[in-house]
């Protein structure tokens, strides 16, 4: 089973990063873009079991670690 | 008195550390590897700049789990003085010993240079030495040195006071182009709501001797002495 977590700033956090991708998409030509955030993809290979527990397994990995709650937020998608 | 510089797999400015600590100012250093539990019976644990585990996840977010950070929390809560510096500083918020995150320099570019910083509390056992105001010519190191905090977590550190060093120019008023990385409010250090505990992005320890081009950096270790021998 493979756990895929995408972290990124929070609505509320300022993301340059993002800022800068969605200048360099305009520059391109690219004229439709509202919004570019910009995160990290974290996949992690689990050992069997159910899918849920799969689930909460990860969402505690990301509460440890994974995250900052602080300034990020998560997203799992389990395969 | 005794302090401890930890190291972990990535530090680059522990020796810098104990140059000061040991030569400058003549003080027993012991260093403290990232594995080890025991502080050594050190009155002051340093948490030195460098990139510890490469940066990776987040800065300081590795370092947070090493062994010898147990021991630091349970220090800092008996009221042990921990200074972390940069790095240190990072992997302090992560540890959740100070209020907050780091967030990449607004200009995503590493800013090495140097900078001056106001003394916003000299109330402290890491500032006790400096004049209220006084404008430090300090260098900063670093590429996420942005701080940010909710707006409850910056009105508890505002109503406790607990800034004590912010980035200003030479006369010491707080701009925006005196703030070299977005943070918020300027903030360049910040103590915990104890005291015992201080965060900061400058390097105090590159500006300890005058042949260096400032020693302004020399009175935040002064300050720590002067506390400890007043205890």
């Amino acid at each position: 089973m493979i756990a895929r977590v995408s972290v990124t700033l929070k609505p509320s956090i300022l993301d340059p990063q993002g800022t800068t991708i969605h200048q360099a998409l305009e520059s391109l030509g690219f004229k439709g873009v509202k919004r570019v955030r910009m995160g990290k993809l974290i996949e992690i290979e689990l050992q069997g079991g159910s899918k849920a527990a799969a689930k909460k397994e990860v969402e505690r990995m990301c509460q440890k670690l994974l995250a900052n709650p602080i300034v990020e937020m998560y997203r799992i998608e389990i395969k | 008195m005794k302090f401890g510089v930890v190291v972990f797999p990535g530090s680059n400015c522990d020796q810098d550390c104990v140059h000061v600590l040991r030569d400058v100012l003549e003080q027993e250093v012991v260093l403290l590897w990232h594995q080890e539990s025991s502080l050594r019976g050190c009155d002051c644990v340093v948490l030195p700049g460098g990139f510890s585990y490469g940066d990776y996840l987040r800065t300081g977010a590795i370092a947070k789990l090493s062994p010898v950070m147990k021991s630091v929390a349970a220090f800092a809560k008996d009221g042990g003085l921990v200074i972390g510096i940069c790095n240190g500083f990072q992997i302090l918020l992560e540890a959740g010993l100070l209020p907050g995150a780091m967030l990449r320099n607004t200009s995503l570019r590493f800013i090495c240079r140097y900078v001056t910083v106001r003394v916003e509390r000299t109330d402290t056992p890491f500032t006790n030495r400096f004049q209220p105001g006084q404008v430090l010519r300090l260098p900063i190191a670093h590429n996420e040195g942005n701080y940010t905090v909710d707006a409850a977590g910056l009105k508890r550190i505002a109503e406790r006071g607990q800034v004590l060093f912010r980035y200003c120019d030479a006369d010491g008023q707080v701009t925006d182009a005196a703030n070299p990385n977005g943070s918020l409010e300027a903030i360049a250090g910040l103590c915990n709501e104890a005291g015992n505990v201080l965060g900061m992005m400058p390097h105090p320890e590159r500006a300890s001797e005058p042949s260096l081009g400032s020693a302004d950096g020399r009175g935040v270790f002064e300050s720590i002495l002067q506390s400890v021998a007043c205890r």
